[in-house]
């Protein structure tokens, strides 16, 4: 048996049933041998398309995603990808080729020092100097990427590694001395936990993504203590988004009653999240009037690291949330409820509504057509934020977006990734003109593989998010964001790889519009022709904090209070 | 303030570059840095200077602490020994500079590692003050070289950096 034999063997038996990829010359032994395996392989049109599907089918399924690509250029279009994984800590092995041994450090035909370059966006990477070495690289692989904290990993494989014979073993045993994550938080820190909650007046609960798999857990917690939940854009569907405890998303684009909540709380108990400074503003102003911090977190560093924690409490949230359970009590917020449900009441998210087609109405559309149940994906910017505002995500593993790196361009890959992971869902992805350009090659991935998935394109001529900065912080120098004068026709343009195209562009047809999409089988591109300066309202500046919150643009505010 | 950090590690290829890269891109300042191996065979163990508050501190461990090759960290709060070694080649123009320098020499209880018409070459271990003190000794002859592998760090006592042989990771 071949090394690349052996990598295959070793990843059938982590259990992998598809990998998101691209050959090339040095990866080729792996492509061979994958021609006899009964591993699925999805051909992407670039790597990053390639990594960002991997990155969903994680999100998706809760396993390991896994990306192949061969040396220097293939491995660095990988990057981007592997750095968005590693700040939304998705487990994904990547798999690279690499030049022979003997050639590494000399500057070879498509060489790059891929551990060297990814050491920084990976939780560990490995270059195999040995065939017999592959199988428990493969194993620590999985394991890191899917413990802990999840994150990427990168194994790097020589080609003459991948030719070399193999004549090791797959019994190997984990040997990682110095990696033994805490998953059980500690029981005096989760009793104090209790404590400081039972005494607390106006107190709530803030959910990331690292809650995601704790949603179980987290709904009966919430429902037995009454306590207000708050989902970050990553913790979105941890808790389902049509719950009377809900709240909303907090930050940056995030709910009034959400952010008022978090500004006046006596205690946080945060679980999964890492006080990102989308959500916290500036942190100096974060939460002020909160005695007590509960930080629960798998990865110590995060404790700590941005906001002062008054009780730390490092573990996997469903393990913690299972423990506080058993000592958790009703609590007595009749007032504080009160107070929230009259932000809540008075400050619905809304939009002004215009004659022309809007974003938010078109999602909003979408939402209540498909009852909410739905995968969706999103790219990054305005419609991303419109998506996180008016798609209730009532599910877990539900709402697959770039919230740490904010990658443009994720949307397609992860709706390919998404639906690969669970194709018996409906997989939508509002994506923006901007983003979408960014990676529309993979509509030819979606072609390949007879993917249904619905590509929602809200097209409002311009980089959206960067004009309304600019509208707002620049003076309205609306420097380089007008793409409304070379965008092509997105439907045509998915015709020409044969898929359907639907264009709509007037209020009046929006709801044929959205027939059209979800009613035709197989995959549909759709334009939606929205307003062209629409804002992403409530919005908190950069570097401001809850009470700098603007509810809607300054010049429209008379018009609005009227 | 001043930091003294042991870091226990695994002695894999690349292992110094996370370290290392982890400083730069969490914009902690790494002062000095040394490296050897160990009595146990596969690990290696890394000194390190670093200067920050108790915030940046705890950061340092616990971001050293995320590697996985990464056994072990000790911060030396506590009594510790601590030494650095520094050759200094110094220019030595006459008699009456040679003398002078053997008296400096004689006073920190350095070595003499080479002996050349012009310049000597003197080895001295001590903490980084000690050294620091003498090369200002020095400086009026001429220093035409110093080399200073940064500071090794122990505990004073039982304490030690040690690993239990296996451990299982959860």
């Amino acid at each position: 048996m071949k090394g690349a034999e052996a990598l295959l063997k070793a990843l059938e038996r982590e259990g992998v049933e598809v990998i998101f990829g691209h050959p090339g010359g040095a990866i080729m032994p792996v492509y061979d041998a994958l021609y006899d395996s009964g591993i699925r392989h999805i051909l992407v049109r670039h790597e990053q398309g390639g990594v960002h599907a991997a990155t969903a089918y994680a999100r998706a399924s809760g396993k390991v995603g896994v990306v192949m690509a061969t040396s220097g250029p293939g491995a660095l279009n990988l990057v981007t990808g592997l750095a968005d994984a590693y700040m939304d800590s998705t487990p994904v092995v990547a798999i690279t080729g690499n030049v022979p041994r003997s050639l590494i450090g000399t500057d070879a035909f498509q060489e790059a020092d891929v551990t060297g370059v990814t050491m920084p966006i990976t939780k560990h990477n490995y270059l195999v100097q040995e065939a017999n070495d592959i199988p428990g690289v493969v194993r620590e692989a999985f394991h890191i990427a899917s413990s802990g904290r999840p994150g990427p990993v990168l194994i790097d494989l020589p080609k003459d590694v991948q030719l070399a014979e193999f004549t090791g073993t797959f019994d190997v045993e984990l040997d990682l001395p110095g990696y033994k994550p805490t998953t059980r938080g500690h029981p005096k820190q989760i009793e104090r936990a209790l404590e400081a909650l039972e005494k607390a007046e106006r107190p709530i609960l803030m959910v990331g993504g690292g809650a995601q798999h704790a949603h179980g857990e987290l709904l009966a917690f919430a429902e037995r203590t009454g306590i207000p939940v708050i989902t970050t854009l990553m913790g979105l569907g941890a808790f389902p988004g049509n719950h009377p405890l809900w709240l909303g998303m907090p930050g940056m684009h995030g709910t009034v009653a959400a952010n008022r909540a978090i500004h006046h709380a006596d205690v946080i108990l945060a679980i999964g999240l890492r006080f990102d400074d989308r959500v916290t503003g500036k942190v100096s102003r974060f939460a002020p009037h909160a005695h007590t911090i509960i930080h629960v977190d798998i990865d110590p560093a995060e404790i700590g690291k941005l906001v002062r924690t008054h009780i730390p409490i490092v573990g996997d949230a469903r393990f913690v949330l299972r423990e506080m359970l058993k000592g958790a009590k009703p609590l007595k917020l009749a007032s504080w409820w009160r107070q929230l449900e009259e932000w809540r009441t008075r400050y619905p998210l809304r939009w002004k509504p215009r004659p022309h087609l809007q974003s938010q109405e078109v999602i909003k559309a979408f939402a209540e057509a498909t009852g909410g149940h739905a995968i969706v994906t999103t790219g990054v910017g305005q419609h991303q934020m419109f998506a996180a505002q008016f798609f209730p995500v009532t599910r877990p593993r539900s709402f697959i977006t770039s919230g740490g790196l904010g990658t443009m361009g994720v949307g397609l890959p992860f709706a390919i990734g998404a639906k690969v992971a669970r194709p018996e869902e409906l997989v939508i992805d509002f994506d923006g003109d901007g983003s979408f350009q960014m990676t529309l090659q993979e509509l030819a991935t979606l072609v390949k593989y007879k993917l249904d998935v619905k590509v929602v394109v809200l097209n409002n001529g311009y980089l959206g998010m960067v004009r309304q900065w600019q509208d707002l912080f620049h003076a309205r120098r609306y420097s380089e964001v007008y793409l409304a004068d070379s965008n092509p026709d997105f439907a045509r343009l998915a015709e020409a790889y044969g898929i359907k195209g639907v264009r709509v562009e007037r209020k009046e047809d929006l709801m044929k519009g959205v027939e059209a999409v979800l009613s035709t089988d197989g995959p549909v591109v759709a334009e939606f022709k929205v307003y062209h300066e629409e804002g992403v309202f409530p919005m908190i500046p950069a570097g401001g904090a809850a009470e700098d919150m603007i509810l809607e643009h300054p010049a429209e505010r008379e018009e609005v209070e009227a | 303030m001043r930091h003294v950090i042991s870091v226990l590690v695994q002695d894999h290829p690349r292992v110094l570059n996370r370290i290392t890269g982890l400083f730069a891109r969490r914009g902690f300042n790494l002062e000095s840095l040394a490296v050897g191996t160990t009595h146990v065979p596969g690990l290696s163990r890394i000194s390190l200077v670093v200067s920050g508050d108790d915030r940046t501190l705890e950061q340092v461990e616990k971001q050293l602490n995320r590697l996985i090759e990464v056994l072990k960290v000790t911060d030396h709060a506590e009594p510790h020994v601590e030494r650095e070694l520094a050759l200094v080649k110094v220019h030595v123009a006459g008699v009456e500079e040679r003398l002078a320098v053997k008296d400096i020499q004689e006073a920190f209880r350095a070595r003499v590692v080479d002996v050349a018409q012009k310049s000597l070459i003197l080895e001295l271990t001590g903490d980084s003050k000690k050294i620091d003190s003498f090369i200002e000794a020095l400086r009026p002859y001429g220093i035409l070289e110093v080399m200073r592998t940064g500071a090794v760090a122990m505990s004073r006592g039982e304490r030690t950096l040690k690993v239990r042989e296996k451990r299982e990771a959860v």
